[in-house]
């Protein structure tokens, strides 16, 4: 079981890396932030970038543990996060 | 048990199909759809790159052929989606789709694609022959046909 301290990685992708200016971080969580919503809001102010990157929320998909999720999913030391547009493949 | 590869080379799609029909005498259908980069004149698109979540991009791709291979009963199945850079004519995705009849076929190649668009963590930044390049939105037309399934 990972500690309150265990980071978290985030992960970014297309425009959100190149908003962000990193593809991936390691942050240690604060209190209060245990939600993919609470993680964003808490991201965002990080710097500009992360602000742009965040701004509109519509656009912005996460996957927690290489599964798709949505803002309400839970989040918490030693989950790797990824954050990235609506996908464009096929 | 689909062949599934994330790869940045070409594939061969004859011998992809070799390779879904060895030895086998079961089958009685094969759909095929290849998708390639579209570099027409009116969106002056000179090439793509293709960015993916590598950690997450095959697990993704085998629950979409796990579902198609259980809906339709398929007797093979082959995803291959190539990443990175790639110039206008080019191959991105091939799938093909094995069963015993061609509706089956045909129907889950359909499906295969139409969740590969969606459902999988790729994305397309598209560069123009005027130097400007820009990332791909998702289409609503794409959503509603995944959607129908």
């Amino acid at each position: 079981m990972a500690d309150a301290e265990t980071p978290v990685t985030i992960l970014y992708f297309a425009w959100l890396r190149e908003r962000t200016g990193t593809s991936l971080e390691s942050v240690t969580l604060p209190a209060g932030v245990g939600t993919v919503d609470e993680l964003i809001a808490w991201l965002a102010e990080r710097s500009p970038g992360h602000a742009s990157a965040f701004a509109n929320r519509r656009t912005v998909c996460c996957a927690v543990n290489q599964e798709f999720a949505d803002a309400t999913a839970r989040v918490g030391p030693g989950d790797e996060v990824a954050f990235f547009p609506p996908v464009t493949g096929g | 048990m689909a062949r599934i590869s994330v790869q940045t080379g070409d594939f061969d799609i004859g011998a992809e199909l070799a390779a879904l029909t060895a030895g086998r005498t079961d089958i009685g259908g094969i759909g095929c759809f290849v998708g390639t980069v579209r570099g027409n004149a009116q969106d002056h698109v000179a090439a793509m790159t293709l960015e993916h979540y590598p950690a997450m991009t095959e697990r993704a791709i085998a629950r979409i052929t796990e579902a198609a291979e259980q809906r339709w009963q398929l007797l093979g199945c082959t995803v291959i989606h190539r990443v990175g850079r790639l110039t206008a004519g080019e191959n991105i995705v091939l799938v093909m789709a094995a069963a015993a009849h061609r509706q089956p076929a045909l129907d889950a190649t359909e499906f295969l694609i139409d969740w590969l668009k969606t459902k999988a963590p790729f994305w397309k930044k598209e560069e123009f022959s005027d130097g400007g390049a820009t990332w791909v939105e998702a289409r609503a037309a794409d959503d509603a046909a995944a959607a129908r399934w």
